[in-house]
Order: C-alpha cells, then structure tokens, then sequence
C-alpha cells in the first residue's frame, strides 16, 4: 500500500459522553461522501463507526477510533480500555447485553452493537482482555 | 442546462455582499465574491432560507405573471394547502377560492382535495410496504434535494407516492380534458405556491419526466388582489373540497396525524432535519415507522412566499384540523385504483448527486483531503466569513477546488 495515498484519521472518545457520541461517525461519513465512495458502503462505514464509539462510551473507560482510508477499503480500529469482554462468543450473539438499566432507558444496549458491526464489515476481528484492552478491527472494501 | 435549474435567483443590484445567506445555507452554497452573492448551483436545494433571511431582499424566486394566463384557452388555479393558513377561520374558504378564480382563471382546485386522496393511499402503502424504515415523506422538495446531495444512502427510503401539488395537477388536467373536450395544451394548470423549492421541481421535477404544472405565482404576488375580490363576492360557489384530513398536511406533523400513523418523527426546520437525516443514517431510528421531515419551520405554513406569520398559520390550520369534523370526500377504492394503476405514483429513480465530491478519481480525492485537513489548521478557526465562505474548512475545501486562495483570508499574510 503506498503511505501516501491515504487518510489516517483519529478520534478520541470518553466514558458515558453520551452529548457527543455520534460525533466521530458523522466526522468519518462527510469526509467519505467528499471521497465520492458509493452510498452503500457509506452507510455501512457509517453504522459501522457509530456502534464502534457507541460502546467505547457505555462499556469502556474511554478509548479511540482510528480509520484508515485508502483507494481499496477502509480500515477501522476501536481500540478501548476497559473491564474488557469476559466472553467474547456470547457477546457476538445478538441481543445479548451487559449493558446495565441505565443505559438502556436511553435505549441503548440492546445488544445489537457487536453483532451489527459484524454484519457491516468485511472482514472482523475482536480481541479483549479482562480488566485491559479492548480491540475491535473491521475492514470494509469500497470495490471488490 | 435543465439539470441545475433553480427557482432561488440573486438579484445583483441589490446584494450589497452581507454574508447573511451565506452563513445561512444548509448546503453551503453560497459564497460571496467581488461583494456579490453567487449561488453554486450543484449544491442549492431551493429551501428558501436564503430569501428568508436576505435583508435586502436580494434573494428571490423565479415566478410567473398572472400575464402567463393569455397563453392557454382555459386556465386553472391549484390552491395550496398553506392557504387554509393565511386567512382568519372566520374568513369563509370559498370567498378566497372565488376571489382567485376573479384573477382570471376558470377553475380553482383544493390541492388539500389530492392530500385527502395521497392520505387514503399511504395508508394503504403502509400495510404492506417493503422499504427500508423509516419510511420517508416525498412531501418537501427541498429535503428530497438534500438527500440527493447529502444523504444518497437513503434514498431507497423515499416513499415512491406523489406531492399533493403533482397529484391535484394531473387531476384537474384529467377532468378538464374530459369534461370540456380540451386538448391538454389548451389547458394551463398555475400552482399558488407558499414555496421555491415547488417552483424548481416544476421545470426540474423529482421522480418523474415531466410535472402537469404549467406556471408557478406565489401567495404574496396575489395575496393583496384576493383579499380584494373575495369582499366583493355575494353569490358563494362551493370550491373547497379538501378534508380537515387533507388540509393538515399543511403543517408539520399534521401529514403524520392524518396518515394515521403512530411512530413518526415529524420535524420542520432545515437544520433540524438534516441533524434527524444524520441520525437515521448512522442506523439509530430503524425503528421508526415514518419520518416526516420539511424544511421550513411549522411546515408548509412556513414557506417564504407565504404572507401571514407561520406561527398564526400553523395554530389556524391545527384549530381547523383538530375539529375533525368530517370525514375524507373520496372513496377508499378510488384512491387505490389511483395508486394501483400509476396515476399517483412516481415513475424515474431518484438519482444521487454527488455535489460534495472532491474529484472523480478517488486517488486524486484522498489527496486533496489530506491538502483539506493541512490548509484547515493554518487557517484561524474564526469562521467570520470575511474571506466570502462560510466556514475556515469550506474555505479550505473552495482552495483546494481550485475557487479561492490562502489570501483571501484577512488573518493570513
């Protein structure tokens, strides 16, 4: 991959800010529409990044998004520290949740997260360890 | 030339160069060069926010003359929904009515009679409606133009139904064809319009070939002369034929209500629908049934060539609504035979246009991002709009196009 030809962009997000969440995703779709990338794969970047931060604020202590954007796909990373996913198979099952009542009268945590990013990316990767990092690796191709 | 026709037009002598429409665009398609306005037409969206806030009413719509009248042999008026509005609900609706056709027309037809009937067909849509959700309204013009621009991922929302306006104009040209024998250039159909972006999609419609409105007058060129005629009127005609049903639509929620549907968003104002468009495409309101959105605050009521305060309109025709006192005129069966056989429906896609872009090749794109992202930081972050864009980045961005240069701003040197 030549270095040059791409967009590397990082977002920093915190633990319950809920006000700005939603931020970074609306940030990443603009810029992805200036890139004139086809609308599909906009919106899947776009749901994609917005559950990515969604639970970086309700189930971390605060962590980043990264994105890389090339000609060939998008690369996204949330990366977070946290109490981590003690079981990573039963989290990736929809409707799952450990989302606590709280959160959920916000109509968060309806344990959709993980598997939606899943279903929006092409190729997936999580990895967590309890009481440490949390990573969440998706790629998205613009053209295959 | 057709593509990018637009009913928002700048009247030069006037512009003094304020920069009020400019921070005001929601498409930031205005820029302010050699102390005029221009408007970048790819990206305008003929919501009349502009023309609003212009205090030198340089910013206006391109209309007709009740002169455009001597063309055809039998002339009919569409009366818009927003008129309901516009009078005191004292003021009986069939005087208005009359005091329209005196302005030289044959006929006067209720566009709030077509909302009754579009009301009957969504209903029916609704039960068995297979598009993403939350449906969205084909109503407002200027939103269906910025999905095209700025939200083309939801395009497939788009309920696939006609405007009143589109529906009303198709009927009337129908009826008079068959009753009075016309050939349908001998019919000129002129739509009294509270809205620009009804203008545009006259001459550059959405989602069909091509509209059966001939002509486009506003409220406020004719509001005085209605006033006027409808004192003079003894002998009342029965013109209105809209429901309480049909005539909600002209304010925001008001469509929702008489749908009868139960999840809906209803919001009005530009900036708040983009915002609601922002969220519905990250994914959050999937479970929204219907999504009213229309750009001019309270709803068609709030159009920029209305007359009467939108706020008095909306509480006029929500008194009215909330009486419900009657019942939708047409049958449920015509409605449907309307929808079932296209005569209601859209026919062309809905194209995306892809006005944001930065350049076709998306190598060349990515460059000019990182340029975007580089020149961005230079700049102050004042957004004062000194340099004739509205923002530091659209600034930035208007460099990188190859429109501005770095000196245009007055903090660099």
């Amino acid at each position: 991959m030549n270095e040059k030809n791409s967009i590397k962009l990082e977002y920093e997000i915190l633990q319950n800010d809920f006000t700005r969440a939603g931020e970074a995703s609306s940030n990443i779709k603009k810029i992805l529409k200036q890139l004139g990338i086809e609308a599909k794969i906009v919106r899947k970047v776009a749901i994609a990044t917005y559950e990515a931060e969604m639970n970086i604020v309700i189930h971390s202590y605060g962590g980043i998004i990264k994105v890389i954007i090339t000609e060939q796909y998008i690369d996204i990373y949330a990366i977070d520290k946290g109490p981590g996913i003690k079981d990573i198979e039963l989290a990736m099952k929809e409707g799952y949740s450990t989302a606590p009542n709280h959160i959920r009268e916000l109509g968060f945590g309806a344990g959709m997260g993980l598997p939606n990013m899943k279903r929006c990316s092409d190729e997936f990767n999580i990895e967590s360890t309890p009481n440490g990092k949390t990573e969440v690796y998706m790629r998205i191709y613009i053209s295959k | 030339m057709e593509e990018y026709f637009h009913s928002v037009v700048l009247d030069k002598d006037r512009c003094n160069g304020c920069t009020n429409c400019m921070r005001r665009c929601p498409t930031e398609a205005i820029r302010v060069r050699d102390k005029k306005a221009i408007i970048i037409k790819e990206r305008c969206i003929d919501c009349g926010e502009c023309i609003r806030v212009c205090p030198y009413h340089a910013q206006q719509t391109q209309l007709d003359t009740l002169d455009k009248l001597k063309k055809y042999k039998y002339k009919i008026a569409i009366s818009p929904m927003t008129m309901y509005g516009q009078f005191n609900l004292d003021k009986d609706m069939n005087k208005v009515f009359k005091g329209i056709k005196m302005l030289g027309f044959d006929e006067v037809f209720d566009e709030g009679y077509a909302a009754d009937i579009i009301t009957l067909i969504i209903r029916e849509n609704l039960k068995n409606n297979q598009q993403p959700k939350p449906l969205i309204s084909s109503l407002c013009p200027a939103v269906l133009r910025l999905i095209q621009i700025r939200f083309p991922s939801l395009i497939d929302n788009i309920i696939r139904i006609e405007s009143p306006m589109e529906l009303a104009a198709r009927l009337a040209r129908k009826n008079a064809m068959e009753r009075y024998g016309l050939k349908s250039d001998e019919i000129g159909i002129f739509y009294i319009t509270q809205c620009p972006a009804k203008v545009t999609s006259i001459k550059n419609p959405i989602g069909i070939k091509n509209s059966h409105v001939d002509g486009a007058i506003s409220i406020k060129q004719i509001y005085g002369d209605i006033v006027k005629n409808s004192n003079t009127v003894e002998k009342i005609e029965a013109f209105r034929t809209a429901s309480t049903y049909g005539i909600d639509w002209a304010r925001a929620g008001g469509q929702s209500k008489s749908i009868g549907v139960d999840n809906y968003i209803a919001v009005d104002g530009i900036d708040n629908v983009i915002k609601v468009l922002e969220e519905i495409e990250l994914g959050k309101l999937n479970n929204i049934e219907y999504f009213e959105g229309l750009a001019c605050v309270g709803g068609c009521v709030g159009g920029p060539l209305c007359v009467e305060n939108p706020f008095i309109a909306k509480s006029r025709i929500r008194r009215l609504a909330e009486k419900r006192n009657d019942e939708i005129k047409v049958s449920r069966e015509y409605a449907i035979e309307l929808y079932d056989s296209g005569f209601a429906c859209w026919t062309e896609k809905i194209q995306s246009k892809g006005a944001m872009k930065l350049d076709e090749n998306i190598v060349e794109a990515i460059k000019k991002i990182e340029e975007i992202k580089k020149l961005t930081s230079l700049l102050p972050g004042l957004d004062c709009g000194s340099c004739g864009a509205p923002s530091c980045r659209a600034l930035a961005e208007d460099i990188v196009r190859g429109y501005s240069k770095i000196e245009d701003c007055i903090f660099k040197d």
